[in-house]
């Protein structure tokens, strides 16, 4: 996939940038049963620019195309309730530039995005502004230009901005999924690696399906990949350009290596290598190669991941006969288990924040997705269901993407595998779109920061 | 070793029995325990030459059943030299992907051993798990499963 170079002016007026105190504030900390209301105002486009885009785009009206990734994104979220425009009474390019504010509490919204298009030197550019309608004041405005064709970004970048504004987090909207896209026979299943916008569009998928791929993540910077690939039938640690297309093998191991995961600065691949019938973890170095065993125990160690400082390892092993949840610090010293209560533990994987690790657990027939703290205290589920698994964090910590297999019969009938995501809280569960069956969702960082 | 001692160790391996056969191994139609002991998913290596053998859930362990298969093979193998095996590992859909592809290998490892242990050169045998990867039966229930926990002996050659 071509990676697109994104240009990303932050030019215009930046009033009150992080200073204004409005009355609206949104707690993201608590299950949100009130999503604020507020009004996504159609972007404004002068007449030349509508018909430039319309030539450029194929879009009939690109201004009220990028407010419906900004009202889809924030209803996504589960913290906002972006009103239906059809009872909004002022038009786009007025109230972008003196809000009516008596009009907008009239219909409830609490918080009014407005905006402009339009084509500058070939470009797109774009304004928007963020109200108080309550306090009667603007609390936000930005400005930027880009390629025309990154206008679903652009709608995302908005909803970026207008969610750290309003809960005082960083957002997750103008983000990737990376995952395994899956069609056919249970028995014969065929596995794609598949890249789409967080919101479930622009998908495009990195390999053919001629081999078997599993468990595709990010690197730091979101541009390689690793993951397991059977390409001739030998299940090895891959590592993919996402821009050119390159793949390559990952270290020269005699067996099987697998569960791979990036180090925090995007340096190592840390990993499970099994031979005879063992498997510990491993790191390489991707650019002196140099290979390290940071486990060395009769028993299982698979599925590690680094706390976002680099200096411990949480990971999976059965050594206490059944599958459990353990800390160690990164050269593999004061291995510590975490994971106490009834039932089996796996995929752990550190948040992003670092005060969390989220997990899959077993007990009694039953998946649960849930977190727990670094030492293993304060264990929540999340979710209950016949099977699911691999949580990935968003970027900002706040919501977790997995994937969930329903029932089948002998012959297959019934089976299906989507991602679904589900905050923090334990609320807001959805199934996240996609173009076939997925698993093994993983979240990229923020493309522009 | 002294008499007493055989004579104690005798009395525990026989208390032992009688425990292991009060507590576990219900039959129920295919599958003892949970280990599946049908034959529908069975291929043959050659007559009399099955070419997998099942495992309980989360076990490694081969069954008794499990090494009588192995050791048919083994002799199989023996009168037939010049050929290879790839031990396929597999385990059922009721597990973490990641920590299944170890399981799997460590169930083909257990096979690899045995066969080792009746005089296969471990050069004649390769070893590959695909976790929970291939069923051979997609349902969700306990005989599905029991199915799909297993090793499998295919020619490589």
């Amino acid at each position: 996939m071509k990676r697109i170079i994104f240009l990303i002016y932050i030019c215009l007026f930046i009033f009150n940038w992080g200073k204004a105190w409005s009355l609206i504030e949104v707690d993201i900390t608590r299950g949100n049963l009130n999503p604020l209301p507020l009004a996504v105002s159609p972007l404004s486009v002068d007449q030349n620019s509508k018909e430039k885009f319309k030539d450029l785009l194929k879009l009939e009206d690109i201004g009220t195309e990028i407010s419906k990734v900004v009202e889809n994104n924030l209803r996504q979220s589960g913290l906002f309730n972006p009103l239906d425009p059809k009872a909004f009474l002022q038009k786009p390019d007025i109230a972008h530039v003196k809000p009516r504010f008596e009009d907008w509490a009239l219909i409830k919204a609490q918080a009014l995005i407005t905006g402009e298009v339009k084509i500058v030197d070939e470009k797109l550019r774009v304004e928007f502004r963020l109200w108080d309608v309550l306090a009667g004041k603007e609390i936000m405005a930005l400005a930027f230009t880009t390629v025309s064709e990154n206008w679903r970004r652009v709608g995302h970048i908005i909803t970026d901005k207008v969610y750290q504004r309003l809960t005082g987090e960083k957002g997750y909207f103008d983000t990737r999924i990376i995952y395994v896209a899956e069609e056919g026979l249970k028995t014969s299943r065929i596995k794609k690696l598949a890249i789409m916008d967080q919101d479930g569009f622009n998908t495009k998928y990195l390999t053919l399906g001629n081999e078997l791929v599993l468990t595709p993540r990010f690197n730091p910077t979101n541009q390689m990949v690793t993951y397991l690939s059977y390409f001739k039938n030998l299940p090895r640690v891959y590592l993919l350009d996402i821009e050119t297309g390159i793949q390559e093998v990952v270290g020269d191991f005699p067996g099987m290596t697998f569960a791979p995961r990036f180090s925090p600065d995007g340096k190592k691949i840390i990993m499970s290598f099994a031979k005879d019938g063992n498997s510990d973890i491993y790191t390489m170095d991707l650019e002196s190669r140099e290979v390290e065993k940071i486990t060395n125990h009769p028993s299982i160690d698979t599925s590690p991941s680094y706390s976002p400082d680099g200096k411990y390892i949480c990971f999976n092993s059965d050594r206490s006969g059944y599958q459990q949840i353990y800390v160690m610090r990164s050269d593999g010293s004061k291995v510590k288990r975490i994971s106490f209560g009834n039932g089996l533990y796996g995929t752990p994987v550190w948040s992003p924040r670092g005060d969390l690790i989220a997990f899959t657990k077993l007990h009694k027939g039953k998946f649960y997705i849930g977190v727990m703290r670094t030492d293993g205290t304060g264990e929540r589920l999340l979710t209950e269901n016949y099977y699911q698994e691999a949580p990935s964090w968003s970027p900002n910590g706040r919501v977790l993407i997995f994937y969930r297999e329903t029932k089948s019969d002998s012959a297959g009938k019934g089976f299906s595998a989507k991602l679904w995501s589900i905050d923090l809280t334990g609320y807001n569960e959805r199934m996240v779109k996609t173009e076939t069956d997925a698993s093994d969702p993983s979240w990229s960082s923020l493309l522009t920061d | 070793m002294s008499l007493n001692k055989i004579f104690r160790n005798t009395l525990l391996v026989f208390f032992a029995s009688i425990l292991l056969s009060a507590c576990a191994v219900k039959t129920t139609g295919k599958m003892q325990g949970d280990v599946y002991t049908g034959k529908d998913t069975v291929e043959y290596l050659a007559s009399g030459v099955p070419d997998r053998v099942f495992f309980a859930t989360n076990e490694t362990v081969l069954t008794t059943a499990s090494r009588e298969t192995l050791r048919k093979q083994a002799s199989w193998l023996r009168k037939n030299s010049k050929i290879n095996v790839v031990l396929e590992g597999h385990a059922d859909e009721r597990g973490t992907r990641e920590y299944n592809l170890a399981l799997g290998e460590r169930r083909a490892n257990a096979a690899k051993d045995y066969l080792m242990t009746y005089g296969i050169s471990g050069n004649r045998i390769s070893v590959i798990s695909y976790g929970k990867e291939r069923p051979v039966d997609s349902g969700s229930n306990p005989l599905a499963w029991s199915k799909n926990r297993r090793s499998v002996t295919v020619k490589a050659n």
